[in-house]
C-alpha cells in the first residue's frame, strides 16, 4: 500500500532532486519509445546526449552550437523566472521576442549601409525597448484596469507575428530580393552584425548578455531589496503588502524586465545566428522559454544548466534525426516528456511516499 | 583572416571525410526538409524524390534526411550537421534556406550543394524549380470551361514572382475559354495551415467561387470544397487523389525524382557542375494529375491538348497578345515571354480585378 502524506514544508532536498530524477525518468521512457521504434535505444540516448558534446566529427562544430542555441533561451528564461516567481505571468515572450527582433533589425537596416560603431548598441537598445514596449501593454492593462496578464500577453504574440509577416514583406524587406519576403542579410552589413567575438566558439553578444543576466538575477535576488520583494509577494502576498511591496510597480518591473530580456535575445538571434527578418523567423524560443525556467527551478543558476540541457536535446535531436533516421515527432515527443516528468516528479517535493502494510 | 582560417579548417575537415567516404564507395546523399515527409504535398513529394534515387542506385547511395527544420538559424545548424556527416550531395528544399546554404557551402567547398525554388548559385551550390505555370494553364482552362458562377476563388501564399506568375497563368487560359470569367484572389501569407486555408476556401464559396485553385500545400480547402457539395478542386504539389473524383477534378505534381537520380549521378560520375535548372512539363517535373470523370469528355480532352502542346514546346503559357494589368502592352501577337521576365514577375495581365499586395 503506497500512501501519500503531504510534507509540512516542501522538501528542499527533494527540489534540487527531481529536475534530475526528470531527466532519468525522461532517458528510460524515451529510449523505451526508441525501442519500438526499432532503434537501438542506448544508441539513441548516447547520440540525443553524448555526441553532440564528444563525437569525433560533430564535437567540435555542436559544442559553440550549444551555447548558439542556450543563449536566446537562458536570456528570456532569466527574465520570465522574475515574473513567475512574483506570480507574474508573462506568456507571451514569443511576441516580445519578435518584437525585439523587429525593433533592433529595424533600428540597423535604416542605416544601412553605414559603418559606425554605434549602431549596434544603439540597435539592442531597440531590441530591448521593443520588446519591453511589448510587455508593458499587458502590464498596463493589468495594474489599469485589472485584466489577466496571462491571456492578454499569449494573445499579442499572434499580434506579434502578423506584425513579423508584414514588416518582412513590406517595411523591412531587401530591395535586392526580388520580390521575395524577408530583409536583407546581417552578414553583409558587418557594422550590424552580431558576429562570434572569436571564431568557431560560438561566442556572440548574446551569449554574453545571457550570463550577464544569470549574474544578475542572482545579485538581484539573494542581495538586492528589490528581489526580496519578488520573492514575498509570490511566497506570501499578504506578508507583502506589510512589508510596504507596491504591487503596481512590481507588475510592471516583472512584465518589463522580461520583456526587456526577451526583445534582447530577439535581437540578438536576428542579427547573428538567424541573420535576417523573416516570415518565420521565430522559431518557438519564447515558449520553450517558460520550460527552460520551471527546469531551472526559477533559479538562475538552476536556468543556466536548463538552458544548456534544452540545447543539448535539440542538437542531439537534430543528430539523431541524421545517424539514426528518428523522426523528428519522436523527438518533439522526447522534450515533452522532460516537461511531463518534471511536473510529475513535483509531487515528491510536496509529499511523501508512505509504504505500509496495514491502512491507516 | 579569421575567415580564412575557419575557412580552410572547413576545408580540411572535408578533405577528411571526403576521403572517408570514397573508401566506403557509396555516395551519401541529404535532404533538408521543410516540414514533415507525411505532409501529404510539398515535403512528401520531396521525399519520394529521395526514395527514387534509392531504387535507382540501391547499394551504391546512402540517404539521409532532416524534416520539419525551421527557416531561420536551424537551418544553417541542420545543413552543417549534414555536411560533417559526410554528405556528398544536399538538396535543400525550401526557399528560406537559400541564405543558409550558400553560407555552409562557402565552408565545405566539396560538398555539392542543390537549393530548391531560390536565385542564389555558387560554383557548388545549384538551383532548380519547376515550371509550375505549366499546370496552372491546364487549371485555368478546366476552371474557365467549368465554372457556372464565372467566379473563380485563388488561395494565394505569399506575393513573390512564383505564385502571381500561376495567378496570371490560370487567369489567362480560364478567360481564354470563358470572357466572363473573374478571379478572387485570398492572400493566405503561409505555404502550409490548415486552418488559415480552409478559412480561406470558406470565404470564397461565400463570395460565390464554385471553383478553388490553392498554391498552398494542405487539403484543407479539398475538405472546405467538399462540405460545400458544388464546388471544384485541383491538387496541389501532390495529388490530393483521396478527394477525386469530386472536388479534385485534376491537380499539378511536382516530379522531383528524375531530377534527383540525375543529379545523384553527377555526383557519382564527377561529372557535376553549378547550373540553374528551371523544368516543365516536357521534362516530366511538373505532371498533371488525372483529370477525373466530373470532368466532360470533351473538356478533358481539350486540357490533354494543351498539356501535351505544353510539353513538347509547340506552345507556350505566355503568349502575347498579352497587356499588363495597367492596359500598357506586354507581349506582341504570336510573342512569348522570356525566362528572365518571368522569373522576376511583379505584375497582373490586363483583366484581373484585384492588386497584388504592396511590397
Amino acid at each position: 500500500m503506497i500512501r501519500l502524506e503531504k510534507r509540512p514544508s516542501p522538501s528542499r532536498v527533494w527540489a534540487a532532486m527531481t529536475p534530475v530524477l526528470a531527466v532519468v525518468a525522461t532517458m528510460i521512457a524515451g529510449g523505451f519509445l526508441f525501442w519500438m521504434l526499432g532503434k537501438d535505444p542506448l544508441e539513441s540516448i548516447r547520440t540525443i546526449f553524448w555526441d553532440p558534446l564528444f563525437h569525433e566529427t560533430f564535437g567540435p562544430y555542436s559544442r559553440p552550437q550549444l551555447l548558439v542555441k542556450a543563449a536566446p533561451l537562458i536570456l528570456i528564461a532569466i527574465g520570465l523566472s522574475l515574473g513567475f516567481r512574483a506570480g507574474v505571468w508573462n506568456i507571451g515572450a514569443e511576441g516580445q521576442y519578435i518584437m525585439g527582433a523587429i525593433c533592433g533589425a529595424g533600428v540597423g537596416l535604416a542605416f544601412f549601409p553605414a559603418d559606425n560603431p554605434l549602431i549596434f548598441p544603439t540597435m539592442i537598445l531597440a531590441g530591448a525597448l521593443g520588446g519591453w514596449a511589448w510587455a508593458m501593454i499587458p502590464g498596463f492593462l493589468k495594474v489599469r484596469f485589472g485584466t489577466n496578464e496571462i491571456l492578454v500577453s499569449l494573445m499579442l504574440v499572434y499580434v506579434a507575428e502578423a506584425l513579423l509577416a508584414s514588416v518582412s514583406q513590406g517595411l523591412l524587406q531587401n530591395p535586392d530580393g526580388m520580390g521575395f519576403p524577408g530583409s536583407r542579410n546581417f552578414r553583409d552589413f558587418p557594422a550590424a552584425h552580431n558576429a562570434e567575438i572569436f571564431t568557431n566558439t560560438g561566442m556572440h553578444w548574446g551569449v554574453v548578455f545571457a550570463f550577464v543576466a544569470v549574474i544578475f538575477a542572482y545579485v538581484l535576488l539573494t542581495r538586492h531589496m528589490l528581489g526580496f520583494h519578488v520573492r514575498l509577494t509570490g511566497e506570501a502576498p499578504r506578508a507583502a503588502r506589510f512589508a510596504g511591496v507596491n504591487p503596481t510597480r512590481l507588475v510592471l518591473f516583472c512584465l518589463g524586465t522580461s520583456g526587456a530580456l526577451a526583445g534582447m535575445a530577439g535581437m540578438f538571434e536576428v542579427s547573428g545566428p538567424a541573420g535576417q527578418i523573416s516570415i518565420d523567423f521565430n522559431s518557438g524560443y519564447g515558449f520553450t522559454a517558460i520550460i527552460v525556467a520551471f527546469l531551472g527551478r526559477l533559479h538562475p543558476i538552476g536556468i543556466l544548466l536548463a538552458g544548456l540541457l534544452m540545447a543539448l536535446t535539440y542538437i542531439g535531436g537534430e543528430l539523431a534525426q541524421l545517424m539514426l533516421g528518428l523522426p523528428a515527432a519522436a523527438i518533439q515527443m522526447f522534450q515533452g516528456m522532460l516537461m511531463f516528468f518534471l511536473l510529475a516528479m513535483d509531487m515528491l517535493t510536496n509529499y511523501r511516499i508512505r509504504f505500509s502494510m496495514k491502512t491507516a | 583572416m579569421r575567415a580564412l582560417k575557419s575557412l580552410l579548417t572547413g576545408a580540411a575537415l572535408v578533405a577528411g571525410l571526403a576521403g572517408a567516404a570514397q573508401a566506403e564507395d557509396k555516395t551519401k546523399v541529404g535532404f533538408i526538409f521543410v516540414g514533415p515527409v507525411g505532409d501529404g504535398g510539398w515535403t512528401y513529394e520531396h521525399n519520394q524524390g529521395r526514395l527514387a534515387v534509392e531504387e535507382a542506385f540501391g547499394d551504391k547511395v546512402e540517404t539521409i534526411y532532416q524534416e520539419s527544420v525551421p527557416e531561420g538559424a536551424d537551418a544553417e545548424r541542420a545543413i552543417t550537421q549534414m555536411a560533417l556527416a559526410g554528405a556528398n550531395l544536399i538538396f535543400t528544399t525550401s526557399f528560406g534556406y537559400m541564405d543558409p546554404t550558400i553560407n555552409v557551402a562557402a565552408k565545405f567547398p566539396n560538398v555539392k550543394f542543390e537549393h530548391a525554388t531560390g536565385y542564389k548559385t555558387a560554383p557548388n551550390v545549384s538551383n532548380y524549380s519547376a515550371r509550375f505555370y505549366e499546370g496552372r494553364a491546364v487549371q485555368g482552362h478546366i476552371a474557365g470551361k467549368m465554372t457556372k458562377s464565372n467566379t473563380i476563388g485563388y488561395i494565394a501564399s505569399f506575393p513573390i514572382p512564383e505564385v502571381i506568375r500561376g495567378i496570371n497563368s490560370a487567369y489567362i487560359h480560364a478567360k481564354k475559354v470563358n470572357p466572363d470569367v473573374q478571379f478572387k484572389i485570398i492572400w493566405a501569407y503561409t505555404w502550409f495551415d490548415p486552418t488559415k486555408e480552409a478559412d480561406a476556401a470558406k470565404a470564397l464559396i461565400e463570395q460565390g467561387a464554385d471553383v478553388i485553385l490553392q498554391h498552398t500545400d494542405s487539403t484543407a480547402p479539398q475538405a472546405a470544397a467538399k462540405e460545400a457539395g458544388n464546388v471544384i478542386t485541383f491538387g496541389q504539389a501532390s495529388d490530393m487523389s483521396e478527394y477525386a473524383p469530386f472536388p479534385r477534378v485534376s491537380s499539378i505534381i511536382d516530379d522531383w525524382g528524375p531530377y534527383y537520380v540525375d543529379r545523384t549521378k553527377a555526383v557519382m560520375d564527377g561529372t557535376w557542375e553549378s547550373v540553374a535548372t528551371w523544368h516543365g512539363i516536357g521534362d516530366g517535373m511538373v505532371g498533371i494529375g488525372e483529370i477525373s470523370d466530373a470532368v466532360p469528355a470533351d473538356v478533358k480532352a481539350e486540357a490533354e491538348a494543351l498539356r501535351d502542346a505544353l510539353g513538347d514546346g509547340s506552345y507556350h503559357a505566355f503568349t502575347g497578345p498579352l497587356n499588363k494589368q495597367d492596359g500598357s502592352a506586354w507581349l506582341a501577337e504570336g510573342e512569348s515571354a522570356d525566362d528572365g521576365t518571368l522569373a522576376g514577375m511583379n505584375f497582373y495581365v490586363e483583366g484581373i480585378d484585384s492588386e497584388i499586395p504592396s511590397n
